[in-house]
């Protein structure tokens, strides 16, 4: 039995009165239409406060721009006003991941510019130091980026290992975080006892750990197909934007300054640098995932062969001198008190040191006028030079490729704001 | 780095290429090797290093060599990968008239960098170098409605009255 007209319920009438021709019309039209959508800052997959302009037609983004800024905090200025080794906090909180990093590289031009030497012992213990970070460094990046990509469970694994590092932290120096353990001229205390046995522990558990954290990885269809393929940038471009690091390590240049220029002794020990081939996201995530087990063979070779004597340089007009000292010998207590009141003062001149952080070429620039403080402190941080790579990986894929490329590219906000 | 001897040499050759007024001086310190040129020839010179291998612009960065004149620096950090050696282009203009070519684009002496993009945006934000030339020269770190290069050496450390709950009624602009 058909249903008439009048049968019909009067919501059933109005329903076949509508033409649905007009509506499917407009759906098309809204794919010719751009739409520029405000993406930040305070959005949890932009790892930190960047904010994106992003132009989108569909689902495809046809343009970036990044704004960055919100957590400018002055730091370059700050340091200017500050005796040479106060300015070793302030610079550890630039790129708050890698603080071990900021201070190396600060220190190292002091260093350079003071002529200051750095005995063997320190240089090692800051190279265990500073691979430890990287270990950390590199598992929040893996915890928080699976995390956008939708693996959860990754992100608890990773801050697990991450606190046996913060713990080492805490051990040698006594801060988890922003430790102030590098010096100009070394390191601040030598290792306590029971360090050494600790690290061991870690560095025998690491790689285990991360065999499970591929395994997991790698074996899950959803994260393949987000990275595999996604998003690929050749090492040329990359270069002409001054992208380092591994980024540009994935796309199958293999730059590194640990190896291409060694600095703190990283020539004594014996490491390989993983490479990519295509540069897509995938190779980005192979590459870091690598550097986690080159980074424990390193500390592993610099417990070896950790050599004996000073852990900062006896040069008394730069470093404190120790504390028992104080209570016998006039001379460290002027020494002493000269440090502590108005600092060090560095022979006039300029020097751009450059080091290999988690995210590329960390480099600081120091400028002295001959005073006991800098009058200039410039970070070239990763992270800002290569956040500018993100429009040119990005653009013209899904917005979903832009997350896991982002996620890929591990901006760290703090470096690059400053 | 190249050595003193190295560097001399370059500069030697860039002023034969570029002109003798082009190249102000070279400075070898403590390994790190710089090249001071006028700001007019930066693009040129840039360039003609290219040429010779330093294809990468690792940093771009100012300075304030305040009291001295002229005050304001640029620093270009050149980076030659193969032979892994630097070498540092600098170049100095007065505040007066702060203007220098913006080596991001490419120009009829050659591609441009376009790392320096970000970076010559810092410059500017940060001392009042204006890069003519340059896509997009607005600021990027501080707010765009704000006055003032807060890394001049005499641009004051704290000068800024921070917003508190209990002043707030103090500052201009807000009402309760």
């Amino acid at each position: 039995m058909t249903v008439t007209e009048k049968q019909m319920s009067d919501y059933r009438r109005r329903e076949e009165s509508i033409t649905l021709s007009q509506v499917e019309q407009s759906t098309e039209a809204t794919h010719e239409e751009l739409l520029t959508l405000n993406f930040g800052p305070h959005h949890p997959a932009t790892h930190g406060v960047l904010r994106l302009l992003v132009t989108l037609q569909g689902e495809v983004v046809r343009s970036i721009k990044p704004v960055i800024g919100y957590v400018h905090t002055g730091i370059e200025k700050t340091a200017e006003d500050k005796a040479y080794w106060k300015v070793i906090p302030v610079v550890e909180r630039m790129d708050y991941l890698s603080y071990y990093f900021n201070a190396m590289a600060y220190c190292g031009a002091v260093e350079t510019l003071a002529e200051v030497e750095v005995p063997k012992r320190a240089q090692y213990l800051r190279v265990i130091h500073l691979e430890l970070n990287r270990i950390a460094s590199h598992l929040i990046w893996l915890g928080t980026s699976a995390l956008d990509l939708g693996a959860v469970s990754i992100f608890l694994y990773c801050l697990r290992e991450r606190e046996l590092v913060l713990d080492l932290f805490e051990m040698s120096s006594g801060a988890r975080m922003h430790t102030r353990y590098f010096q100009v001229g070394g390191v601040m205390e030598d290792i306590p006892v029971g360090f050494a046995e600790k690290v061991r522990e870690f560095t025998k558990v690491m790689p285990a750990r991360a065999d499970q954290y591929g395994a997991i990885l790698n074996a899950n269809q959803i994260v393949l197909q987000r990275l595999r393929g996604t998003c690929p940038l050749d090492a040329d471009t990359l270069l002409g934007l001054g992208v380092t690091g591994p980024l540009l390590r994935a796309a199958g240049n293999p730059w590194d300054l640990r190896k291409a220029a060694p600095y703190s002794s990283y020539d004594d020990f014996d490491f390989k640098i993983p490479v990519g081939t295509v540069g897509d996201n995938y190779d980005r995530f192979a590459v870091r995932v690598a550097e986690i087990y080159e980074s424990v063979k390193i500390i592993d070779q610099a417990l070896d062969g950790l050599p004996e004597g000073p852990h900062i340089t006896t040069d008394r007009k730069v470093a404190l001198p120790p504390r028992h000292e104080l209570a016998t010998s006039m001379e460290a207590l002027i020494h002493h008190f000269k440090l502590v009141t108005e600092g060090f003062r560095v022979p006039p001149g300029e020097v751009y040191y450059p080091i290999e952080s988690p995210r590329g070429e960390l480099a600081c620039f120091v400028r002295s006028d001959g005073s006991s403080k800098p009058a200039r402190v410039h970070m070239r941080d990763p992270s800002f030079v290569n956040l500018q790579a993100l429009s040119h990986m990005a653009e013209g894929s899904y917005i979903a490729d832009m997350i896991a490329t982002l996620a890929m590219l591990d901006p760290i906000l703090g470096g690059i704001d400053r | 780095m190249p050595d003193a001897t190295g560097l001399e040499l370059l500069a030697k050759e860039l002023r034969e290429s570029e002109g003798v007024e082009a190249i102000l001086g070279t400075l070898h310190f403590r390994g790190r090797a710089t090249l001071e040129v006028k700001p007019r020839n930066i693009r040129a010179v840039l360039a003609r290093l290219r040429e010779r291998g330093y294809t990468s612009m690792m940093s771009v960065h100012g300075v304030d060599y305040y009291p001295h004149e002229p005050r304001l620096g640029v620093h270009y950090e050149l980076l030659d990968m193969s032979k892994v050696d630097r070498v540092t282009v600098m170049l100095r203009v007065p505040t007066e008239a702060p203007e220098v070519d913006s080596v991001t684009h490419a120009g009829p002496d050659g591609p441009g960098w376009p790392t320096a993009d970000h970076q010559e945006r810092e410059v500017y934000d940060m001392f009042g170098v204006e890069f003519s030339g340059h896509p997009d020269m607005r600021r990027i770190l501080m707010p765009e409605d704000y006055e003032g290069h807060p890394q001049r050496r005499d641009f004051p450390v704290g000068g800024e009255p921070v917003i508190f709950t209990h002043s707030e009624h103090e500052s201009s602009g807000v009402r309760r």
